[in-house]
């Protein structure tokens, strides 16, 4: 199960590929051949399970593509 | 586009979309960093809960239409005026935290006169100044900003210093004026500066409403467009030739601003 997750807003992205670079576990790539409304390249998540959370994606990006989510972190108690 | 997509119930937000910016598309080119400082002074201005209070003043610029991509309240300025019009707004509506967002023709061209006295006369403005080395807007002609030896289109065989003089080094400048507390050079070029430019536009906002004086925030930015490079590319290239021109770090910061605590 994946400890993370990003909905990407795809009309928003413009392919500038910062994420892709940025992205530690390097799950993230522009898609070969699918365009949006916009005519680009947009973004997309290979492997979702290897997705961490740790919104680096979001970071950087400049249009705010993506919505990040990390599972809760379930407290132990004492 | 709107997309439903389920959530499962043991996720929580890590990141979404900042109240104070308005859900429209930027007119920015790919992998510009105004898109990612837009939304640094975004997040910012939602953390501090400053939304209902804050007014910002547009430059002349590629960031001309920056008011319609932020949820609070935005004026024009004439080019390079924002400081002269943001005083107004200041000193009239002393409450409202006011901010100018500024590029370098903006700021370091033609309009210096009025950031120094700005700055000199101590206003309790916030002005987050983006430095890029070059017009963007027109077509990437030689800036105050541009490096020696760049190539620009208006200096074809690199900008001679003879001909053409220095690199104007604003922050420097401006932590000359007794009426600034904060002034400090940063950049959005990675993601470790990134999280460091909004600490400082923090800092600077901070500065503002706890009444102290001038707070700047130059950011060292790109222009891949008319650099000619690839959105990482030109970040990585700003990293190794800009950052020698223009150091990074605090050039001023009073012990009242330094006592602020931005978490």
């Amino acid at each position: 199960m994946a400890k993370g997750m990003v909905v990407i807003d795809v009309d928003r992205c413009k392919g500038c590929g910062l994420c892709v670079q940025v992205c530690p576990v390097g799950i993230l790539q522009l898609s070969p051949d699918a365009f949006n409304a916009k005519g680009y390249h947009p973004v997309m998540v290979t492997e979702m399970e290897k997705c961490t959370g740790c919104a680096s994606c979001a970071r950087i990006c400049p249009d705010v593509v993506f919505t990040v989510y990390r599972k809760k972190r379930v407290r132990k108690s004492a | 586009m709107s997309v439903t997509v389920n959530i499962p119930a043991d996720m929580e937000v890590v990141y979404e979309y900042p109240r104070s910016m308005n859900k429209v598309y930027t007119h920015y080119c790919p992998g510009c960093p105004h898109g990612i400082l837009h939304r640094l002074i975004a997040e910012v201005i939602d953390e501090l809960g400053i939304q209902d209070r804050c007014i910002g003043v547009a430059p002349v610029g590629c960031s001309v239409l920056i008011y319609k991509y932020f949820n609070v309240d935005f004026v024009e300025a004439a080019h390079g005026r924002a400081p002269a019009m943001a005083t107004g707004i200041k000193r009239t509506n002393p409450d409202k935290i006011v901010f100018t967002y500024q590029g370098d023709g903006d700021m370091a061209a033609i309009g210096t006169a009025e950031a120094i006295h700005a700055a000199n006369r101590g206003e309790r403005l916030t002005t987050v100044f983006v430095n890029n080395a070059i017009y963007g807007m027109t077509g990437g002609q030689m800036a105050p900003t541009t490096l020696p030896g760049m190539v620009t289109t208006s200096t074809p065989m690199g900008r001679d210093v003879r001909l053409a003089g220095y690199p104007v080094p604003m922050s420097e400048i401006l932590a000359q004026t007794k009426g600034a507390v904060y002034i400090t050079r940063q950049m959005a070029l990675d993601l470790p500066s990134i999280v460091k430019t909004k600490k400082a536009i923090k800092r600077a906002f901070m500065a503002q409403m706890a009444d102290l004086g001038y707070s700047s925030v130059e950011v060292l930015s790109t222009c891949n467009t008319n650099w000619n490079m690839s959105p990482w590319d030109s970040m990585v290239w700003a990293k190794e030739h800009m950052v020698p021109t223009f150091p990074l770090g605090d050039f001023k910061m009073t012990d009242e601003v330094r006592a602020l605590k931005v978490r």
